[in-house]
């Protein structure tokens, strides 16, 4: 040894880490010994296996690694930390193409029943929140976890806060994804939409999740700009509000602690407010506020112009996040929850039109006195584009919370393309918009590997969002008429079976509309793939390449 | 300074922000959520709604693993066409036993809210194995494999000890023979069925599978089905007095 | 617990008698601090946070 050995010291987080999982390792096994079923005794094996790979990744890093941790800054400049970024864009894109072919699959179903192969691993009811989760939690959730750490370090000037904390979240959450979807594989579900994983998922989820608000918080308090930009105010809304709906809506008393099965604490009606106060929040905090606060960042650095009006942006931030707390019951209109509940629901659900347009607003006319940009630049059009479809959807969800309109729609395929023109046409472009600008950035590249593709990408896919969506209007209407129908004589005019059939063409055309958005995310990873590897193919004349409009 | 560049530490201060986050969006959660805890009109005033019998609510566990409520709604609205079609509308008396609720949100199947008793065991075990031999325009998927599984009955009284911690009235009696009683649902010919039937009134006992031996999944999915919506008898439930 | 049930049915009579003059008027001082004009260079500047890196 060539070096003296005190020149060189764990760090806390280092050591304390490291014990963590070797105690971690060491539960899980326990774990797995003593399971009183396959799914828990796999998880545990998967969760001792994780923790035994951090322990050694951690020792092998502290041993390769200089004496000194990266400093904050090199010559003056902040010495931003990328790698934890890289890694969860990488994993944006593998859960999204994951989620979107199995949604493809689960739509497929619908159609042709017989792709169930009446196995239980491969049924429509445990694949359906393996999509969802795969698609709002795996492929969303590192896009945001991804900008946020991105956007925090650039808009404040310093570096992440922390040294492998940043690590643990997105290695950990990853591995929270990994545990919630083989759990509905083998059956292992709470059965509460968007909230399925079981009770230890979600304590491992918490650990993680407050692991994010600390390195998120730390990096904005040793800040060296002044001023916290509205970006990072969605940001942390997003993630304190999630924290608080996972622990309001998840308590549960396990059957055994060595069994996967919970009991939730709620029960009947309560159960159901918290249920869908938390569900309707997850949009409003992770689908909305997340995602806002990539619009607030990407689209005015794009542009290359700061936000159309940034007082418009403080009145929305408390507008949005005041306004949406209160939305949850609408997705309870006539049901056996107490009528008050149900309007106050629809009163702040027809409000919250008004911050949402607001922020629509502030997001195009940021384009204004460039729309030209939107003719030569695909990357700004699918983020510009997804602002309307944001504005488009929240017109239709405050509509639709209005009782009469959604005694119709409720339970019907309405609520379906409602959502996915939300998820396909906001959170997916935005998404999409985001990622094709950072890979370049992270990966220090001129630009991508082609605008071209990017082109095919934003038309392939949104002829797929709208073939998805006016599909969904269709049945969801018809299926709606079709239930409270009735024949002169007074009685009802369709049995549900006649329904079903109706449904027949649309979920058809419902598929061929995800295939071809699946086909556009294919492209965008082959283009970023390329982007990585070789950088900017063409010299981009993009004007020259683009179709009139 | 003025007030409004006081009004500034909202931009500057991340410690507050995170405040008044938290107030903002706590206002909205508590207003709603909290009086349905304390609210007596929250839940009627009904006769007959009793827990789960082992055998239904292993039945009602295999009903949540299999995603179901993702295709069936359990919640009738008072609605003319509902009514007609399901039955009387849902009461919150009628869950309140049920941990997680499965009200549900899409119907791509009937709602099941009021399914118990309107189809024999049979038709269910031809349907549930494969739908499209009762129903050729059904989109549902098969569920053979219940038939082949049967139900471990080990940690039957467990299941029940957990739901009383989270609130559901079993007594003593009914844990301690939680085991027993698993079994002696689904055999009409078992020594103990009627301790049982006393243990848990209106309860059917029968082979709901049609097959001999122990208990299966096809059992006890059975079992929970054909209870659902038959514990209230809508001819002596008193509307008026549960008016909200 | 009594003088708690107090407070607290106190506290959800105000706010459920006065909601909507109460909301209104936090919205109305969001939006007043949002367009006081001795706050606009202050956002202006804030708002070029994004473009102003490197």
């Amino acid at each position: 040894m060539s070096q003296p050995l005190n020149s060189k010291s764990m760090t806390i987080g280092e050591s304390g880490l490291a014990v963590f999982f070797a105690a971690a390792a060491f539960l899980c096994l326990i774990g797995a010994a003593k399971a009183v079923d396959v799914a828990f005794g796999f998880h545990a094996a998967l969760g001792a296996a994780a923790s035994l790979a951090s322990v050694f990744v951690i020792l092998n890093r502290y041993f390769d690694r200089p004496s000194l941790l990266p400093p904050q800054e090199i010559n003056g400049r902040p010495n931003y930390n990328m790698g934890p970024i890289k890694f969860a864009t990488v994993m944006s894109v593998f859960w999204g193409i994951a989620g979107f072919t199995v949604g493809l699959l689960i739509a497929s179903q619908l159609a042709w029943p017989a792709l169930n192969f009446d196995l239980p691993w491969t049924s429509f009811g445990r694949l359906r929140p393996l999509h969802t989760s795969a698609v709002i939690f795996a492929f969303g959730g590192n896009v945001l976890i991804a900008t946020s750490f991105y956007v925090v370090q650039k808009t404040s000037r310093v570096r992440l806060a922390g040294d492998l904390a940043p690590w643990f979240v997105v290695l950990g959450y990853n591995f929270f994804i990994l545990i919630a979807g083989t759990g509905y594989l083998l059956g292992v579900t709470q059965s509460k939409e968007y909230a399925e994983p079981e009770w230890y998922a979600d304590l491992w989820l918490t650990i993680v999740w407050v692991t994010y608000l600390l390195v998120f918080l730390m990096t904005l308090v040793k800040r060296k700009e002044p001023h916290i930009f509205v970006a990072n105010w969605f940001y942390l809304a997003f993630i304190v509000t999630i924290a608080v709906l996972h622990l309001g809506n998840n308590p549960a008393v396990p059957v055994s602690v060595f069994g996967s099965k919970s009991y939730i604490v709620w029960g009947g009606v309560q159960d159901a407010m918290f249920q869908w106060w938390y569900g309707h929040n997850a949009v409003g905090f992770f689908l909305t506020a997340g995602f806002l606060a990539i619009m607030y960042y990407f689209i005015p650095k794009r542009a290359e112009r700061p936000i159309y009006s940034y007082r418009l942006s403080i009145i929305h931030f408390w507008a949005l996040i005041f306004l949406y707390i209160w939305a949850g019951p609408h997705h309870l209109h006539y049901t056996a929850l107490p009528d008050w509940a149900q309007t106050l629901g629809m009163t702040f659900s027809i409000m919250l039109w008004m911050p949402s347009w607001g922020g629509m607003i502030n997001g195009l006319m940021t384009l204004s006195g460039a729309w030209d940009k939107l003719r030569t630049d695909p990357v700004l059009r699918m983020l510009v584009v997804s602002v309307a479809f944001y504005g488009m959807s929240t017109f239709e969800g405050p509509m639709m919370s209005i009782k009469v309109v959604n005694s119709l729609s409720h339970y019907t395929d309405w609520t379906i393309g409602h959502v996915h023109s939300g998820a396909l046409g906001w959170v997916g472009f935005v998404s999409f918009g985001a990622l094709y600008c950072m890979v370049p950035w992270l990966w220090d590249r001129k630009g991508l590997y082609s605008l071209k593709l990017v082109n095919w990408h934003f038309w392939i896919a949104t002829i797929g969002i709208v073939l998805y969506i006016s599909a969904m209007w269709v049945s969801g209407i018809l299926q709606g008429l079709m239930w409270r129908a009735y024949t002169s004589l007074g009685f009802l005019e369709y049995s549900f079976i006649e329904s079903v059939e109706a449904m027949h063409p649309f979920y058809m055309i419902r598929a061929a509309g995800g295939a071809l958005f699946l086909i556009g995310s294919l492209i965008m990873a082959y283009n970023l793939w390329m982007t990585v590897r070789v950088g900017e193919a063409e010299v981009q004349s993009p004007v020259a390449l683009q179709p009139a409009e | 300074m003025s007030f409004w560049t006081r009004h500034q530490i909202f931009e500057k201060n991340s410690i507050v922000l995170i405040v008044g986050i938290l107030a903002v969006i706590a206002i909205g959660g508590l207003v709603e959520i909290t009086p349905l805890f304390y609210l007596k009109s929250t839940i009627e005033v009904v006769d007959g709604v009793r827990p789960y019998t082992p055998l239904e609510l292993t039945g009602r566990n295999i009903y949540v693993r299999e995603g179901c409520y993702l295709c069936h709604s359990q919640m009738i609205r008072p609605l003319r066409d509902e009514v007609e079609r399901y039955g009387h509308f849902s009461l919150a008396a009628e869950s309140m036993y049920d941990h997680p609720f499965q009200w549900g949100s899409k119907r791509t199947g009937p709602d099941l809210a009021r399914v118990g008793a309107k189809y024999s065991d049979d038709w269910h075990v031809t349907h549930l194995t494969n739908p499209r031999a009762i129903v050729p325009q059904s989109v549902m998927p098969g569920y053979s494999f219940l038939a082949q599984t049967e139900v471990d009955p080990a940690t039957i009284a467990d299941h029940l000890r957990t739901s009383r911690i989270v609130g559901v009235p079993y007594t003593d009696d009914q844990i301690a023979n939680a085991v027993a009683d698993l079994t002696a649902q689904a055999d009409p010919d078992n020594a103990g069925a009627d301790a049982f039937t006393k243990r848990y009134p209106k309860a059917v006992v029968r082979n709901f599978d049609g097959k001999a031996g122990a208990p299966t999944e096809m059992d006890a999915l059975i079992a929970y089905l054909q209870v659902l919506g038959t514990l209230v008898d809508f001819k002596l439930y008193n509307e008026k007095a549960n008016l909200r | 617990m009594r003088a708690i049930l107090t407070v607290q049915n106190f506290t959800s009579n105000f706010v459920t008698t006065f909601w909507t003059p109460i909301f209104v008027g936090i919205f109305l001082a969001i939006v007043a601090y949002a367009l006081w004009p001795r706050n606009k260079s202050a956002f202006d500047e804030a708002s070029k946070i994004p473009l102003r890196e490197e």
